[in-house]
């Protein structure tokens, strides 16, 4: 018999309804307004590649291609040579971010922190040559993010 | 005998009529990702459902053959993408048994709680989707901003929303940041009452009965014999859990209880995930609980990297790092099956190793392909909307099926 009322009263719809227009109206709002407004970020967040460089401009990478060994995707492609100052240099340090599937392990890798994995998510081109990045474009991307990219590192540093 | 009467068709002979073939997907919305299904129509009745699988095929398997075991590892988040972590965990533990190695408490209780966040972010995926497939918009809507809010955990942990790359033969990646647990805890204790949300929406709602009870009914020997696992099986009365029957990484160390679902239609197997959450909730509270200090990996520096620090000042370090960077760690020659609860069942890695640092074969047991296979004896005589129904009670995700 109570069953039946409840039936015929559609009690269990009056009560979705009754839920759904709380949350319309007393329940804050969630969504942001996306390009002013970003979701928050962790330190560690495995974004667009960055070459970093010493703080006295020297580039950090040795060319000890670690991060193309282990690079699951083979995205990475180096070519060394010493330099003229005798010092172990890339001539070439490509990175072909269509292929990158964003593991991080490049990252882990580098015993220099030359290759990082920068905070960077809005990257995207309208055409696939964009993406294929060679070392002005890496480096080029870590001058710019340097800043983030430092105090990102630092403080995931005691977890590494 | 004139032209006429050549031509006329004897009725009495060809009362078969064949029945119409339709295609369902493989671009359809309610198809969850891939599937391109063929069905024999009825009029509105589904006579024979023909899947056709293969659309997302990347050769995981293949792939893995010819990396290191490091290098294997995030193949396996994106398998089932909904709940990558699960997935990395079958691979872990199959490597550290062929290894020989175990993980410390604190590595183990990480896994422990990242599985259980895995499994309510799969499973507010797959409600919410399957209301949305039966026609209620509003759990959706609801559901990805607690499930945005459970990927950042994610994020926090190991800087990726999805392709997490997190659990290593090991351990885990990196050690928990300050404060991520207080955060867990704070999102666990809301977590209950946006699910009673969810619930008063949909559990005694007559439209969503209507379309998932008595839908889709697998009898337990159906269930048993077309080797079913994880939700399915329980929504078939079978009280059987990985989790408990054979527990791995300190989950007997855990109180929490099977949910069984009694009639084994989509709308029981609504409920155990249901209920499979508020389980889960209790895991997660107990891992942040008695979450043990330590290191959360193992500190053998021939399989897990040494601490960077340590790395840039002693040269054992730095070679150890090269090492394992470059080649890798050598397996010993084995072979093994390990299988984890993941959210949608029984993921199973059956991992060969020839001594050398790849594996020699890693053959993938993904938990949504026998439940695929039985769409066709659950479908049949249902209306073509219930098979909707049932494509989202099965909880396929085309990454792993595919593979």
């Amino acid at each position: 018999m109570d069953r039946l009322a409840r039936s015929f009263l559609l009690t269990e719809i009056v009560k979705g309804f009754a839920l759904t227009l709380k949350y319309m109206f007393f329940v804050p709002r969630v969504t942001i307004n996306y390009p002013y407004e970003k979701g928050p970020l962790s330190p560690r967040f495995r974004g667009e590649h960055a070459l970093r460089r010493y703080p006295n401009g020297e580039e950090r990478c040795i060319a000890c291609k670690l991060c193309e060994a282990i690079c699951p995707a083979l995205a990475i492609t180096i070519e060394a040579e010493p330099r003229e100052d005798g010092s172990r240099r890339t001539t070439r340090y490509d990175i072909d971010m269509t292929k990158c599937i964003y593991c991080g392990l490049c990252e882990e890798a580098c015993p220099v922190d030359a290759i990082v994995e920068g905070p960077n998510f809005e990257f995207s081109t309208e055409t696939r040559e964009e993406l294929y990045y060679n070392k002005d474009k890496l480096l080029a991307n870590g001058d710019r993010w340097e800043a983030q990219i430092a105090s990102n590192l630092a403080a995931d540093a005691p977890y590494r | 005998m004139s032209a006429v009467e050549k031509n006329t068709v004897d009725i009495s002979e060809e009362t078969q009529i064949k029945p119409y073939t339709m295609n369902f997907g493989p671009q359809h919305p309610a198809a969850h990702g891939v599937l391109r299904l063929v069905l024999e129509m009825e009029g509105e009745i589904v006579e024979r459902a023909d899947p056709h699988i293969g659309l997302l095929h990347r050769g995981t398997e293949k792939l893995i053959e010819h990396k290191t075991y490091t290098q294997a590892l995030p193949y396996f988040d994106r398998l089932d993408y909904v709940a990558p972590m699960n997935q990395e965990h079958a691979f872990a533990l199959a490597t550290e048994k062929l290894l020989g190695i175990t993980v410390p408490k604190r590595g183990q209780y990480i896994r422990v709680l990242y599985c259980e966040l895995g499994r309510i972010l799969n499973h507010i995926l797959n409600i919410t989707t399957f209301a949305l497939d039966v026609g209620a918009l509003t759990p959706a809507l609801w559901g990805f901003e607690e499930r945005e809010k459970g990927m950042e955990f994610y994020d926090r942990v190991c800087g990726a929303r999805l392709h997490a790359n997190y659990f290593r033969p090991g351990g885990v990646a990196r050690d928990l940041p300050a404060g991520l647990l207080d955060d867990m805890m704070d999102w666990v204790e809301g977590l209950p009452k946006f699910l009673n949300d969810i619930e008063s929406l949909l559990t005694d709602n007559r439209i969503f009965k209507q379309r998932t009870v008595d839908i889709g009914t697998v009898s337990t020997e159906d269930a048993l014999d077309w080797g079913f696992s994880g939700p399915m099986l329980r929504g078939s009365n079978v009280a059987w859990d990985l989790r408990k029957s054979q527990p791995y990484d300190s989950y007997e160390d855990f109180d929490f209880d099977i949910p069984v679902g009694k009639t084994g239609d989509c709308y029981a197997r609504y409920l155990v995930r249901m209920a499979e959450m508020y389980e889960s909730i209790k895991i997660m509270k107990q891992a942040i609980e008695k979450m043990p200090d330590g290191d959360c990996k193992t500190n053998d520096y021939k399989v897990c990297p040494p601490p960077r620090a340590e790395m840039k000042s002693s040269m054992e370090a730095m070679i150890h790092h090269f090492k394992l960077y470059t080649e890798g760690y050598h397996v010993p020659k084995g072979e093994t099956y390990t299988a984890v609860e993941a959210p949608k069942g029984e993921f199973g890695v059956f991992l060969v190793s020839d001594g050398t640092n790849r594996p020699y074969r890693c053959r993938i047991r993904a938990p949504g392909f026998p439940h695929l296979q039985a769409l066709d004896f659950m479908s049949k005589g249902h209306q073509l909307a219930d098979t909707v129904s049932i494509i989202g009670s099965l909880d396929i995700v085309f990454g792993e099926i595919d593979r």
